[in-house]
This record gives C-alpha cells, sequence and structure tokens, in this order.
C-alpha cells in the first residue's frame, strides 16, 4: 500500500479488508497470483527510482507551485512572441466550458450518453464553417501540422498524384511536421517567394507545375505575418494544371481577411489556438480541415466529421458520425490514415470562443490586432537600423529586420529580456535572407504601452 | 438513492434541456463580448487598420456566427455538458482499452494557473525553467517504468506515437540503406486500429497476425510473416482483449533476427506497472497514453499525448528537440544525430504533460505498483462475475487470468434473445452507465470491453454489475424494453440513414440549411 499504512485517496480498493473480500470471491489468496500468466523473466524485481508519493494534495500543490513558479509568464512581462502559437484573450466562458466535468472527463460515449459533445463539437464544426465559408469542416485534429499533413494526403488520394508543392513561406516547424507525416508516400518541393513581399513567386509556381502535382499548399498569411495578394491567380494557375489548391490560414485573422474558400482554395486547413485556448508552452493546439461539400472530399477525411440528424421524437436533434466507415476505427489500414483521440476540448471551446465573438466581435478583434500591428510595424520602422523586412500587408506578425544595427537578434533579445521585453523570435538560422531577423506578434493583448517601452529600449541599444 | 430491484441500480434519468443549436439562440444586435477601443495615438498614427487591406483579399460580409448574448452563450453551453456523461459523473468502466481513470482535481487547478498556461513556446529557455524540469523529470519517470532510455513528450496522442515509430523505424532504415527495401510492418489484430493505419500513413504494407485458440498472436504466423522486408512490429501486451502474451520476447527474438524494429504500444500499461517492462521484452520503442495510464482528462477526445520511449541506439531518432539537464539548467537539446525531424509544432501537449506529471508525483513508486495491482484486482473481480451471468462469456484460454481489462462476448445472449451488443449498451445508458462494444472488427462477436481501473470502489463495481445483470434479465423478459432504449437519455432513437447519403448528410449548420431548408430547421417552431 502507498503512503505508509494509509490508503491511497485515489485508490479506493486499497483498504486491506476490501481487498481481502474480493480475492477471496475470485477464489484467491495473493494479488500477485493475478499476475502468474507473466513469465519471471519479464518480470520487474526492482526498485523504480521515483520520488515518494505526495499522497497529501496540500504538498502536491506547494511542490508543483513551487517548480512552476521559476516560469516567468507572458503576462507578468511584455510578450512579442507568436509563430504558430499566440497570446490572444481568451474569454472568462472559454474556461467556464472546458472546464465543466461532463465535458472534461468525457471521451468515447454514445450520441445518446454524449449528446452534449456530439452537439458541442457539430456546432464548432459549423461555426468554424461560417468562418470559412465551407460546408465541412472536420472535428480537431493534434494541429495545424497535422491538418495541413492530411489536406496534402487528401489532395494526393483524389489526384491520384504524389508530388506537394509548398510555398516556402509556411513555418519551417510545420514543415518538418509535414516531411515526418508525408514522407515517402508524397514528394515534397518548395516554392520560393518573391524577396521583397514574400508572395508566392508565380514564376518558380509554373515552372514546378508538371502532371505529377497534386496540391500546391501555402500560407496565408504565410509566416511572416504578410498577406498574399495573389490567392485566385494562384488558384486559377493550379487548377489548370489539375491540381489542387491548399491553404493553411490563421483563422482569427478571417473577421476582415476573405477566407481562402472564396479565392479559390479546396482544402483549407490551420489552427484553433488562435480562437479561445491559452498558450501552454504551444501544447493547447488544435487542427481544422475545411472543405466543400462534395463526396469526393469527404470521404477522404480521416477525421470524425459530426453530422446533425432528427430522432423520432419531432423537434429534437440528434447527432452521430457521418461516413463512417471511411475511418481506420472501421476499417484500420483500410481506412483513410488514421483517427484517434485528438483535440475535441479545444475544438468546443473554439466554439464557446467563436459565440461569444459573433460577426461583430471578431472584426473589433481584427481591427484592433490590424491597428496596433500597423503602429508597432511604423514605430519600428523609425529607429536608427531597424527595418521592415517584407513590404506588403501585414496581419498579426511581421519580421523586423535588426541588420542595420550591426548587433545579433540574439544580443538584442537578451538586452530586451533584462528590461521584461520578450522579443520577436530569432529567424536569423533560417536561411541567409534572414540573417539579423526577428519575427513579431502583436495582439489585441498588446498596449501601446508595450509597444512604446520595445521602441524605447531599442532605441536605446541601437 | 434506493435502489430498485432490489439492486443497486439508479432511478437515472439525464438532464435534458431540448437545447437549440447555437445559430437558432441569434438576435441581430445582440453581442457575446467587446474588444477595447485601440489607444487614440494609434488611431491617429495608423488610422482605421482596415482600409489599407488589399482588396482582393477583404472579406466584405462579416461571417454569418450567430449573435447571443453572454449569458445565454453560457445557459447553452453549460447545457450540453450537463447532456453529456463525463467520467467524474458515471462509473466509467465500460470503455475498455481506454482507460477512464480518476483525474485528479487539483491537477487541473494547478494546469490552469498562468504559470503553466501563459508561457510561449519561444522564450528563452532561462524563463521556462519549471516547463522544462517537468519535462525533464517525466522523461526520467517514463525511463524508469519503461526500462527505456529516453523519451519524447512530442506525440500528440497514442495513434500519433504510432505514427512518429513508423517514422523513427523508416529513418533507421534510410540510415541503413535500407528503407525502399523494408516496407512491410507486422501488428495483430488486438492491437489498436491505428497500429495497423498510422503504419499504413507512413507508407508500410501491414500484415495483421490474428489468435490462435487460445487468444495468443500466433508465433507461428509470425515466423512465417517475417522476411528482409520486415520493417518492424508493432503490438501491445496485455492486448485488448486483456490477455498476457508470455512469449512477448520470442516475438521481439524473430523480428530481431531479420533485421526488424519493435514498437510496444502500451495503451495497456495500467495493470503492469512496475511488474513488467519493456526493457525485458526486448523491445526497441515504447510509448505510454498519458490520457489514459497516466490520468490525464480525455476531453472529449483530446488533448492527449504519447510519450515515445526508445532504447540508446534508437533515441538517435527520436523528434527535436528533446529535454536535458546539465546540473545547473534545463535545455531544449536538438543534439539528436539522426532525428526524424518533427513530430509536432513545438514540445507537446503541456498541460497533459503536467498533468501526468503531477499524477505520478502524488503515487510515487510504492503507488503506481498499487495501482496496477488494484486495477488488476479489480478487472479480475469484474471478470469473475460478469462471466457468471448467463449469456455472457469471454472467449479464449489462454492464461487463465486476465491483466487490466477483458473482451467479453454477448454471443449466447445474441443467440437466445435477439438483443445484441449495442442494444445493451443503450439500455445500459437508461442507468448513467456506459458500455462501449469495442473496436472493429468484430472478431469476438457481439463484443465488450471492460476495464475498471484502480478508481472505483466495490461497492461502484457491484453497481455496474447489477446494470448488467439487470439488462440482461431484461432481454429475457422484456427484449422491447431493451431494443428500444434508450428511455431516460437526452434523446430519443436517432435517424442514422442520413449520416452515409451525401444527399443528406449536413457537417455543418449552412450545409443543413442548404440540403433540408430553413423550414425544416424550424420545426420546432
Amino acid at each position: 500500500m502507498a503512503a505508509g499504512d494509509r490508503v491511497h485517496p485515489y485508490i479506493p480498493n486499497s483498504v486491506p479488508d476490501v481487498k481481502a473480500k474480493m480475492l477471496a470471491e475470485i477464489g484467491i489468496d495473493d494479488i500477485d497470483t493475478l499476475y502468474e500468466d507473466i513469465p519471471e523473466s519479464l518480470r520487474f524485481r526492482g526498485e523504480l527510482n521515483i520520488p515518494e508519493g505526495i499522497t497529501s494534495e496540500l504538498e502536491l500543490e506547494r511542490h508543483m507551485t513551487d517548480v512552476l513558479s521559476v516560469n516567468r509568464t507572458c503576462s507578468e512581462n511584455i510578450s512579442f512572441l507568436g509563430g504558430g502559437c499566440y497570446r490572444h484573450y481568451v474569454p472568462a466562458i472559454c474556461d467556464e466550458i472546458t472546464g465543466r466535468a461532463e465535458f472534461l472527463t468525457a471521451y468515447a460515449g454514445e450520441p445518446y450518453e454524449d449528446h452534449g459533445r456530439f452537439q458541442a463539437l457539430f456546432e464548432y464544426q459549423s461555426l468554424m464553417g461560417e468562418l470559412l465559408e465551407t460546408d465541412v469542416v472536420n472535428v480537431p485534429t493534434y494541429d495545424w501540422g497535422q491538418a495541413a499533413s492530411t489536406s496534402i494526403r487528401m489532395s494526393g488520394r483524389i489526384t491520384d498524384r504524389d508530388v506537394i508543392l509548398i510555398g516556402d513561406t509556411i513555418s519551417p516547424d510545420r514543415l518538418q511536421v509535414i516531411r515526418t507525416y508525408c514522407e515517402p508516400v508524397m514528394k515534397i518541393e518548395l516554392v520560393q517567394h518573391a524577396p521583397e513581399t514574400a508572395a508566392l513567386d508565380l514564376e518558380d509556381l509554373d515552372k514546378r507545375l508538371t502532371s505529377s502535382v497534386a496540391a500546391l499548399y501555402c500560407e496565408n498569411p504565410t509566416y511572416f505575418g504578410t498577406v498574399e495578394e495573389h490567392g485566385q491567380v494562384i488558384a486559377d494557375t493550379v487548377h489548370s494544371n489539375g491540381s489542387l489548391f491548399v491553404v493553411g490560414v490563421d483563422p482569427v485573422s478571417l473577421g476582415v481577411i476573405k477566407p481562402p474558400s472564396q479565392y479559390g482554395a479546396d482544402i483549407t486547413c490551420g489552427d484553433i489556438q488562435s480562437l479561445g485556448n491559452h498558450q501552454y508552452f504551444g501544447g493547447a493546439l488544435g487542427g481544422f480541415i475545411a472543405t466543400r461539400d462534395e463526396k469526393k472530399y469527404v470521404m477522404e477525411y480521416p477525421s470524425r466529421l459530426f453530422g446533425i440528424s432528427k430522432t423520432e421524437r419531432e423537434g429534437e436533434w440528434g447527432f452521430g458520425d457521418v461516413a463512417y466507415e471511411r475511418t481506420s476505427f472501421a476499417v484500420r489500414e483500410q481506412g483513410k490514415e488514421f483517427i484517434g483521440t485528438a483535440a475535441a476540448l479545444y475544438g468546443i471551446s473554439s466554439a464557446v470562443y467563436l459565440s461569444l465573438l459573433g460577426p461583430q466581435g471578431i472584426r473589433e478583434l481584427d481591427q484592433n490586432i490590424l491597428q496596433k500591428s500597423q503602429y508597432a510595424m511604423k514605430r519600428l520602422a523609425g529607429v536608427d537600423g531597424v527595418a521592415i523586412k517584407f513590404d506588403a500587408f501585414h496581419f498579426k506578425e511581421f519580421v523586423v529586420d535588426f541588420t542595420g544595427t550591426g548587433k545579433a537578434v540574439q544580443e538584442i533579445n537578451d538586452a530586451l529580456l533584462e528590461q521584461g521585453i520578450f522579443g520577436g523570435k530569432d529567424l536569423s538560422r533560417l536561411s541567409a535572407e534572414l540573417e539579423g531577423c526577428a519575427l513579431y506578434a502583436v495582439t489585441e493583448v498588446t498596449t501601446q504601452e508595450d509597444i512604446d517601452r520595445l521602441v524605447e529600449a531599442l532605441e536605446v541599444l541601437s | 438513492m434506493k435502489p430498485q430491484h432490489g439492486s443497486r441500480l439508479r432511478n437515472f434519468h439525464q438532464a435534458k434541456w431540448d437545447e437549440e443549436v447555437i445559430f437558432e439562440l441569434s438576435n441581430p444586435g445582440e453581442r457575446g463580448i467587446h474588444y477595447p477601443q485601440v489607444e487614440r495615438a494609434i488611431s491617429d498614427a495608423v488610422g482605421d487598420g482596415v482600409s489599407e487591406i488589399p482588396a482582393s483579399m477583404r472579406r466584405e460580409s462579416p461571417p454569418a456566427l450567430p449573435e447571443v448574448g453572454q449569458m445565454r452563450v453560457l445557459k447553452h453551453f453549460l447545457r450540453l455538458s450537463q447532456q453529456n456523461l463525463g467520467a467524474d459523473l458515471n462509473i466509467d468502466v465500460g470503455q475498455g482499452t481506454c482507460t477512464i481513470k480518476y483525474s485528479p482535481k487539483i491537477n487541473e487547478k494547478i494546469a490552469g494557473s498562468a504559470k503553466a498556461r501563459d508561457i510561449h513556446p519561444h522564450q528563452d529557455e532561462s524563463t521556462v525553467q519549471g516547463a522544462l524540469r517537468i519535462m525533464y523529470e517525466l522523461d526520467l519517470f517514463f525511463r524508469e517504468i519503461s526500462g527505456m532510455d529516453r523519451f519524447s513528450l512530442q506525440p500528440s496522442s497514442g495513434s500519433h506515437a504510432i505514427l512518429t515509430m513508423a517514422a523513427v523505424i523508416h529513418k533507421y532504415h534510410e540510415v541503413r540503406g535500407e528503407a525502399d527495401t523494408r516496407d512491410e510492418l507486422i501488428t495483430t489484430i488486438f492491437s489498436h486500429p491505428s497500429d495497423a493505419a498510422a503504419a499504413a500513413a507512413k507508407g508500410y504494407r501491414i500484415t495483421t497476425l490474428y489468435p490462435d485458440e487460445q487468444g495468443m498472436p500466433d508465433l507461428e504466423a509470425l515466423k512465417a510473416a517475417v522476411s528482409e522486408r520486415t520493417a518492424g512490429l508493432f503490438i501491445t501486451n496485455p492486448e485488448d482483449i486483456g490477455i498476457f502474451n508470455p512469449h512477448i520476447a520470442e516475438f521481439t527474438r524473430v523480428v530481431h533476427e531479420v533485421g526488424g524494429v519493435c514498437g510496444y504500444d502500451q495503451a495497456n500499461a495500467n495493470g503492469i506497472m512496475g511488474i513488467t517492462r519493456a526493457r525485458e521484452a526486448d523491445f526497441d520503442l515504447c510509448f505510454f497514453n498519458l490520457h489514459k495510464t497516466f490520468s490525464a482528462p480525455h476531453g472529449c477526445g483530446g488533448p492527449a499525448s504519447g510519450a515515445l520511449g526508445a532504447t540508446k541506439e534508437m533515441a538517435d531518432y527520436l523528434p527535436v528537440p528533446l529535454v536535458g539537464f546539465d546540473g545547473g539548467k534545463y535545455y531544449l537539446d536538438y543534439d539528436v544525430p539522426h532525428t526524424i525531424g518533427k513530430a509536432r509544432t513545438f514540445y507537446g501537449a503541456f498541460p497533459v504533460i503536467l498533468k501526468a506529471y503531477a499524477w505520478i508525483m502524488s503515487m510515487g513508486a510504492e503507488g503506481l505498483k498499487e495501482a496496477a495491482r488494484i486495477a488488476v484486482l479489480n478487472n479480475n473481480y469484474l471478470f469473475k462475475h460478469i462471466t457468471e451471468i448467463a449469456g455472457a462469456t469471454s472467449p479464449y484460454k489462454g492464461g487463465k487470468r486476465r491483466i487490466e481489462q477483458v473482451r467479453y462476448s454477448w454471443e449466447e445472449l445474441y443467440n437466445e434473445t435477439g438483443v445484441d451488443t449495442h442494444d445493451v449498451t443503450l439500455r445500459l445508458a437508461d442507468f448513467g452507465f456506459h458500455l462501449w462494444q469495442s473496436h472493429h472488427p468484430f472478431v469476438v462477436p457481439q463484443p465488450f470491453t471492460i476495464e475498471p481501473t484502480e478508481s472505483y470502489s466495490k461497492e461502484e463495481l457491484d453497481e455496474y454489475l447489477d446494470g448488467l445483470r439487470h439488462v440482461v434479465h431484461e432481454a429475457r423478459t422484456e427484449p422491447d424494453t431493451v431494443k428500444r432504449a434508450p428511455h431516460n437519455s437526452v434523446v430519443h432513437k436517432i435517424d442514422e440513414s442520413v449520416y452515409d447519403d451525401p444527399d443528406k448528410w449536413a457537417i455543418t449548420w449552412r450545409a443543413y440549411l442548404k440540403k433540408h431548408g430553413r423550414e425544416a430547421a424550424k420545426i420546432r417552431g
């Protein structure tokens, strides 16, 4: 028994009398007997080198608080970090709902026991559908990386082709995730960007569009925060080759930016961390995939897709799995890729978020982000030796070029950190083009004072 | 509460709010939340921010999201939550293979602190030492529990850990110049569907071993299947039927002999913590499901985490970064010679990782072992009593005992009464119980799988047994009651015919309106 002679609070049947009674009913004397099928050669007879259990909740909380206390948070400091994980405001009701035990601790109940889960996730799909202007959205995947990977794999199956072109302004982390997921089944080629604007290089695209190309995948806004203006031109070019157009998007931008489905994207994907989920060290991600409502698309999703129906009772909604037979749950390796536990709770949080924001809220939010990021770019561009790298319209993020200061980004970030400022992510090692550059993010949480303090600090440094 | 039928059964009824779909609650002009206006100096400097959006990229009309006041949004989702049966509320032993154990509230409270929530993955390492320490120490704990040499906490679930194992194996053979020729991967039918499917997603051809009459994966079939084309083996043990395969070291030996790599799906680890390890069975890779064995809640289907362990040799292929400790500070370790790159953006599902760490800290070595032993005791207690219910059987004689779960069959009940396993699950819902059928394909006819974990008291297990007995009794005496179930649930029999019909399925509200018309949506008045 753990914790000396006390029964562990999480293990009720450790009570000796109960244990004895259960053993007697089974007809044995000792729990060890239940392991008799495990041969001695496989038995671990050592001691696990794990500290003694902190069975007192009070002490456990103290220990955990102590461990975590050395973290310095984005709210205790001023953070300009983004690059796929963002500090957006999370409304109180999001946490209230995702903290509900009924949602938090549910898993895989039938549509009858878990009506609420099915409805909430159907609503998540529906709310995302309005934001993205698509009729099909899946139950969340792990993250944008997986959503992009699956979008790419879907393209390969739909076109029966195996080359994927990827705009090279993609997040470098995401590109690695895609490689892990898609190779060797799909062959990946990168398409260059214009050095001044970060826009997709249409000539390079043209050169690479062969009859093996399943799709072009690109991100808009790009990893550098630039907004691609030529979405429809790119879509037309790609479509004329019989290829699909897949766009990765930060959904929070879509209050004011046109959703990819409206400039020719066949598949849209991205991450819902921006929509009502905390940063959590980059740990609260969730991916979405969205398409038209055509059988050839729907049947290629590996994900759960919850549908709405009616019941035998007039006026009652029911929910359930659409086209379940395509999944690996139904037919193992004959299914589309694979399915399992992913990020459903974050989908529920995003459903609450979008319900709260509504059509006006998301526009207000986006306007706020645009104004602040434009203000930050303008002020930073006024600092000696500091420049905004790309000449384009930006959303939320932008690349700051520090080469004119003669200082390395790391040096600048170290100095900023001393003043309680988390400077942008250092991109110096990403490519020669980005030597001396950093990726900055500004959200609605950022204040004018935060931006002014950054500028003042840089003015002293440069 | 007083039991009915002289048993412990509850006079249960699930909450039913007859709640609308959120779009039906929309009233133009209502607002759920406001955002601040920007500071005057900002608008003076840059104007309205939106005018400069390139015309080709400007959204002309706002998204048609519902317009609902804040309290009504809250009420809506609270009502939906009440119409959901979480593990905290029921005796959730009926979801075998998924280890639905208690997820301690203190861990939720800790994970909800700003020190956990409000940190960014690109912060300077000096500012996230607490988070890195948790990841590093959790790696050490898992090394102990598995006997492996290093863990990556990056994979986002068990299935994702399987895909990541497949990527590691692919890279391993690639480094040896054998990636093209080693294109086959072997698994068993009683390993999770993803052991086959995620490996196939990485491009492998799958060979699936079936059980012999004892329920063991067929060793002779394995010997026949392996060759110089074998990339690896993915297998659980105990398998999803709850039987421990004592010949597992023979399986890994056979695969190693032809140059394959052995990956251990430890989704079923809850009964064997501290008892037997991946190391003793000579696996090269293994993974733990933190949302199962290590108590993080299942969240309606995630977030999750599949911590992937490797031997010293295979650790050279793990995704980056790992977490290291130089004696003074914790750091992100990118020095992995043959790394596959990344499985997931950033470092893993940190809230899940944090809860698993807190749980292990609360258990200690002794507590982990006790949890395993009591989980197995609870399971064999149910096993004894369920197999005494006429109509319920458990196939396969191999191994008298079961470890942490059992796959049962209602075949006899079905043959006798016409009540099938799905009917039973729906009738059990009327008493606040969940029962899951099992993964497909149904090798065991009319299957159900029960895994009680260590979390539930004997009294609760007895209550669940009474539920099973009651439904079996009804199947014989009033089968229609069972077949028409559920009766006390949120909804009545759902028209499932639309889900496989492209003209009728509706995966979003907008699709529903298009296919079934606005009138159909107004049926609720």
